[in-house]
């Protein structure tokens, strides 16, 4: 056999050797790296969450495109600059009636176009519609008003975009009558939806008139038909220099540079009314609606822009109220831009500073200097990704805004905010809604909230019944029969937690909505009678007592648990017709004030519990079996009876390993998702009632993330729900371990 | 009493209860899904019922007692109900009545006190049916062709044969247009997308094109025959048709091809019963899903889950194994080895949702965009990879359940005495050598135990499978006779998924509940049998290691 080996200085030989060597080499290696690949998964997930999340924490910042002189700015002002979705081509309406449609990278005029004017009619007021229709009003001095709107159609001719801008008239070419007396119209807003349009309109002689049409489409050739009525609202109004018509056509704000504003009502030609009259306490040089049209943002000469939206007070009536105010230096405001889907601004002043801000986030994302004179007129686009100042001395810079998360920072995620139609600033997560205008509402607290409520309910359960179980198994039971009880509840812990979810939504639910009484009567009655078992047994005499041993006290006590559990289920009905007069809901509803909600945080308590009694049980249960046992004699050589050892000695000594078995079912219990999608109602609440349900981060996740848009502000905010949680199972974890670590070294050495 | 106290009697017996309350949950729960579950399946009475309604007429009602309780009966009068009884509670049942299409809901609520006769008719026949859910009536005729061939006595035989011979029918469609007609499809969605790559790519030359056209049209040629065919099928199956009588003698005509199953429940033998009760069984697990998913089987689910098992069993072994022996067997102890336990725990601790996200953001939309921009071209702006899919389910899990593996791998290692590792060295053999030929074989009990329970915890595994693959009806299962066979892109069925989404989401959720019910039996059968293997192989390791430390 040996002669089938090779000498052992034979080349072959000695490849042979040198091959071994290479692959114990490359093993060592392969298995080094697959091994820090644990390190590297676990670092992987963090650093792509926080690169997901980073985004939102990111400072906006602009930059100057272009700068060129205003088109076709001789002889006139702007009244208007706005631009196309692509920010291609830009507008600027001006003060003669003209339109000039420019390039807005090079400032080339593409198109100048004449508006049909009646001839000899002098333009008196002007006035924007809500950006996104792109509609203004010309108001003329003779009472009437022409509606234009800036329009461009998109073609691709040969892959190529197009866009071909054009003026058209939504309400027709001839000039809307508004007074019929004819009196120049000194100020003029505009509004026009799908069902309706409105103009209103202030005379040279301060009364306040109303144009509202009724659109009608005709079922034969889809021609929309107005029917139009005009009121009055008040007269002899004094001198107002700002009229703003809601998009809702439902509210109409005066106001004048001393900070006076009135407040109309103008739903209805016969109660319309004034609703409020107030003053700011501060001069206005600038006034624009929010996006959504429920704020005003006001803007004085101090440099500052305040938030004003209605506030209903005690008696319910509205009453505009400040709610935040930004600051962009001590200079007046000269414009404010408000972006089209989102509830940030743009405000300019004049000293050619323009400042980014944010409402909800109460952010000031930033401010520069862009100019050395007076900055006169702000547009911004329609995807707020580009923005038009025009300064006094006829120059426009064109600037590009890099801006994509300003709904995010950290009192909007974290702090109490004023949202818009609220009495009172408030906690909310409510990420999405079908209008475009909507206020996202980002707070991570009601579901923070909701998790740690849901954890809490959850340990309260559990952490008695798996300590308690793991004392008695570790300490007290038979060999035989842990054998048996510890793998069982190690398939406790395998058991998939959708399914847990779905019998406690399912099942529990609804039992317990109907045998509360009974759960209550076994809360109270399973411990009574245990003790009262025990007194009893210990009464008896010694001789039936000593025919079974402590050891065996779990398995004799299952038949008295069950009998317990269906005397309380039996006297369910009795009890309920008795202390709450057959009725438990209706009774904790009335008698307590306390809602009850069938999916509640008791559901939940009892099957997340459920999922995490056997993580804490199977980890108390090691760290009490492997307290020495030269400890516990020890303490029973000295004279302790085996309760006092276990409480002096031995759960001391095992403390740490409970410790360790608490965080990380209280971990668990956090991140733990299928349970409390399933057994709440996933309503963001905050309230602590254990009748009441809750949404948790996880279920948040779950519930959201699949419709949530790839890159948009809702999918990193949720991602940012996501770390949350990885960082606070980590944290738990990771202490958890680093007690266990530290507990072997300790029993190492015992 | 003092004695009693001071002895710690009672807090000893309070942990004993302790233990007590966790088994009665564990087997209550299992009893409870048990008992549910395999009840479903069971042929239940169909009752008939006459019934006095509010407005004082008495109706007939026939169903099955889907469910029973006690409610006050003054709650009962306080909403309106006119009810004669001195007794406090009365008991209201849920009567599954069927017959979706006439009466527009399954089920319907009756009061005990208000039944003034309950019957049971051995005639009543209870048809499945594939839509509009359960038919409960009395046969009268069948037809063929509109003209009546058995009616009476006779006519239940005849409408058995008429159920085998359409069900047989309806199986040939279902093969030929999910077999070669799915198939057809597929391979000229193919085509499509080679042309449109040979496009991309500029090589689009007249020959090339010219050979996809000459084998689409070869494919559509065939699709014509295979249409033909169909159409032929078609006829044949909705010949056959039944008349039966609804419990208030409304007749109603339903044809035999929207039949699955036709059974008298009431006359059944307890053996005929079993027979049903078997087959019902086999169904459940080899049939799809019919109407939503809340009848028919879950073949699809079960299929999906195992296809995700396995492959994440291939992905998740190697990496565990060879984190464990790097543990083990390689790194010193010490600063490294405490950071990777660290990062073990934690990665078994992460909450699964999170790995959903991850999967989400950094498989689907990173990894699987790129890929689709490298690979696949031809197909964008439809993504291959860069949506939900069985391959990134499969690689989130892999992740979630490399603790499971190095945990088990390592405490298999640790069970090795040193003296065989030493002995092979001292024979010469390498590091490596030793660990290939000596401890890997003998720690792979261990590696299996591993291997089954993370098995075990990813079929059970829901949340963040909702969020990386899963569906709730998939068009087509991931394996098939098309080329690549596996389609590691396609999204999938998962059990337990099935059970969040026909539990919850489901727009019939009573009639669905006792499938939930079955489909969560299955799937805890599968896991706790899969927990008692991994149990039982390493209760047998230790016990083969310590004979081997003496």
């Amino acid at each position: 056999m040996a002669s089938a080996l090779p000498p052992i200085d034979s080349p072959a030989s000695r490849h042979h050797r040198k091959m071994r060597r290479l692959k114990d080499q490359l093993a060592k290696y392969m298995i080094a790296f697959g091994g820090l690949g644990v390190i590297a998964a676990v670092a992987l997930i963090f650093i792509y969450l926080l690169y997901v999340v980073f985004p939102l924490f990111l400072s906006g910042s602009i930059e100057i495109e272009a700068r060129y002189p205003t088109p076709a700015h001789s002889n006139s002002q702007t009244l208007l600059l706005a631009m196309e979705e692509q920010t291609e081509i830009a507008v600027r309406f001006d003060d003669t009636g003209k339109s000039t449609f420019f390039n807005t990278h090079d400032g080339s005029v593409i198109e100048t176009v004449e508006l049909a004017l009646p001839p000899g009619a002098k333009i008196t007021s002007f006035a924007a519609a809500t950006p996104h229709t792109r509609i203004a009003a010309y108001g003329l001095n003779d009472g009437s008003a022409v509606v234009v709107r800036h329009n461009y159609k998109v073609s691709y001719p040969d892959d190529i975009r197009t866009i071909i801008p054009f003026i058209d008239y939504p309400m027709g070419e001839d000039p809307i009558i508004i007074d019929e007396r004819g009196r120049p119209l000194i100020r003029l807003a505009i509004q026009d939806g799908e069902e309706m349009s409105m103009i209103v309109a202030m005379t040279d002689d301060g009364e306040l008139l109303v144009n509202s049409g009724e659109k009608e489409v005709s079922f034969i050739d889809d021609a929309i038909s107005a029917e139009t009525e005009t009121f009055s609202i008040a007269s002899d109004l004094g001198n107002y220099s700002y009229l703003l018509l809601s998009k809702e056509m439902d509210i109409v704000y005066l106001a004048n540079s001393k900070g006076d504003i009135s407040v109309y009502d103008v739903t209805d030609a016969e109660y319309s009314e004034q609703i409020e009259a107030l003053n700011l306490k501060a001069d206005i040089v600038s006034l624009e609606f929010l996006t959504g049209d429920i704020s005003l943002l006001v803007g004085n000469s101090k440099g500052n822009i305040s938030q004003w939206f209605p506030v209903r007070d005690d008696n319910g009536t509205p009453r505009l109220t400040k709610i935040r105010e930004f600051s962009l230096d001590t200079n007046a405001i000269t414009g404010i831009a408000t972006e089209h889907s989102r509830k940030g601004f743009l405000a300019i002043d004049e000293k050619g500073q323009v400042g980014i801000f944010h409402t909800t986030a109460e952010k000031t994302i930033l401010r520069e200097k862009l100019m050395d004179v007076a900055a006169k007129t702000v547009a911004i686009a329609p995807r707020s990704n580009a923005a038009m100042i025009e300064d006094q001395q006829g120059n426009l810079a064109f600037i590009s805004l890099h801006n994509e998360h300003p709904e995010v920072s950290w009192t909007s995620l974290w702090g109490e905010v004023w949202y818009e139609s609220y009495p009172e600033p408030d906690y909310i997560w409510q990420s999405s809604s079908a209008s475009n205008d909507f206020e996202a509402k980002f707070s991570l607290i009601p579901i923070s909230f909701g998790t740690i409520k849901a954890a809490f309910y959850a340990m309260l359960f559990a952490v008695p019944l798996a300590i308690f179980g793991a004392i008695y198994t570790a300490y007290f039971m038979t060999p035989k029969m842990r054998s048996v009880v510890k793998p069982t509840i190690e398939i406790m812990e395998a058991l998939p937690t959708v399914i847990l979810g779905f019998l406690a939504g399912l099942w529990l639910a609804p039992m317990l909505e109907t045998n509360l009484p009974a759960i209550l009567a076994m809360i109270l009655l399973l411990p009574l009678s245990v003790i009262a078992a025990s007194y009893i047994w210990h009464c008896m005499p010694a001789y039936i007592r000593n025919t079974v041993s402590d050891g065996w006290l779990a398995g004799l006590l299952i038949p008295l648990v069950i009998l317990v559990v269906w005397v309380s289920f039996s006297l369910n009905y009795p009890l309920e017709a008795l202390l709450f007069g057959g009725n438990t809901q209706q009774w904790l509803d009335t008698e307590l004030g306390v809602s009850f909600d069938q999916r509640n945080s008791l559901v939940v308590g009892i099957a997340m519990g459920f999922a995490v009694i056997p993580t804490i049980f199977s980890i108390t249960e090691d760290a009490i079996f492997g307290v020495p046992k030269h400890l516990t004699n020890g303490s029973l050589a000295l004279g302790a009876t085996t309760w006092q050892t276990l409480t002096r000695v031995v759960i001391l000594t095992a403390s740490p390993g409970i410790f360790t078995a608490v965080m990380i079912g209280f971990g668990r219990a956090v991140g733990e998702t299928m349970i409390v999608l399933m057994a709440t109602g996933n309503t963001p609440v905050m309230d602590f009632s254990i009748f009441q349900g809750m949404r948790t981060l996880s279920a948040n996740i779950a519930v959201e993330m699949p419709e949530s848009e790839v890159d948009s502000t809702h999918y990193r905010v949720l991602f940012l729900a996501a770390l949350v949680l990885f960082m606070f199972t980590f944290f738990f974890n990771t202490i958890a371990e680093v007690v266990r670590q530290r507990l072997r070294k300790k029993y190492g050495s015992l | 009493m003092q004695k009693w106290l001071k002895s710690g009697s009672p807090w000893v017996w309070l942990t004993a209860a302790s233990v007590s309350i966790s088994i009665i949950m564990v087997i209550g729960l299992l009893l409870l899904i048990a008992v549910r579950g395999l009840g479903h399946f069971w042929p239940a009475d169909v009752h008939n019922f006459e019934y006095l309604e509010s407005n004082d007429q008495v109706v007939k009602v026939a169903g099955e007692i889907r469910n029973s309780e006690r409610i006050a009966a003054q709650q009962i009068i306080d909403s309106g109900i006119q009810l004669e009884t001195t007794e406090q509670w009365v008991t209201r049942y849920l009567i599954k009545t069927g017959n979706r299409e006439l009466y527009g809901i399954d089920f319907r609520s009756i009061l005990d006190p208000l039944i003034s006769k309950r019957s049971q008719d051995t005639a009543m026949m209870v048809l499945e049916r594939h839509e509009w859910g359960n038919f409960y009536g009395i046969l009268k005729q069948v037809k063929v062709d509109g003209k009546v061939i058995a009616e009476g006595d006779n006519s239940w035989a005849v409408l058995q044969k008429q159920i085998t011979a359409t069900s047989e029918i309806y199986a040939t469609i279902h093969d030929i247009e999910q077999g070669e007609i799915g198939s057809i499809n597929y391979t000229i969605e193919r085509l499509r997308l080679k042309q449109r790559g040979l496009e991309l790519r500029g090589k689009d030359s007249p020959e090339e094109l010219g050979k996809i056209e000459e084998e689409r049209q070869s494919l559509q040629s065939q699709y014509k025959v295979l249409q033909d065919e169909l159409k032929s099928h078609y006829t044949e199956l909705n010949r056959a048709s039944l008349v039966a009588e609804t419990i208030e003698g409304k007749s109603v005509e339903i044809a035999i091809s929207k039949v699955v199953l036709a059974y008298q429940p009431n006359g059944m033998t307890i053996f005929g019963k079993i027979g049903f009760y078997l087959h019902k069984l086999w169904e459940f697990v080899s049939d799809d899903p019919r109407e939503a998913n809340t009848e028919g089987g879950i073949f699809p689910a079960i299929f999906g889950t195992v296809m995700m098992v396995i492959i994440m069993a291939i992905m998740v072994t190697p990496f565990g194994v060879i984190a464990a022996i790097y543990l083990r067997e390689y790194a010193k102890q010490g600063p490294v080895t405490r950071i990777i336990r660290i990062a073990v725990n934690n990665l078994a601790g992460v909450p699964s949702i999170v790995y959903g996200v991850f999967g989400l953001g950094f498989f689907v939309y990173f990894l699987g965009g790129n890929i689709d921009q490298l690979f696949f071209p031809e197909a964008l702006p439809a993504p291959t990879f860069g949506t939900p899919g069985l391959m990134w389910a499969s690689i989130t899990l892999a992740l979630l359940t490399v603790p499971v593996v190095i945990v088990s791998t390592e405490e298999g290692l640790s069970r090795i005495p040193k003296s065989i590792r030493e002995g092979s060295l001292a024979l010469g053999a390498t590091k490596a050598e030793t660990l290939w030929r000596t401890i890997i074989p003998m720690t792979s009990p261990a590696i299996m135990t591993g291997l089954i329970l993370a098995v075990a915890r990813a079929a059970g595994e829901v949340a963040p499978l909702m969020l990386v693959g899963v569906i709730k009806l998939a068009p087509a299962l991931p394996l098939d006779g098309d080329f690549p066979y596996l389609h590691l892109d396609r999204k999938f069925m998962h059990l337990g998924f099935h059970i969040y989404d026909v539990g919850f989401q489901s727009p019939n959720v009573e009639a669905a509940r006792p499938l939930v019910y079955a489909t969560a039996l299955l799937l805890v059968l599968i896991i706790i049998a899969l927990n008692l293997t991994a149990i039982a192989i390493r209760n047998r390791l230790r016990e083969k290691y310590k004979s081997l430390e003496h």
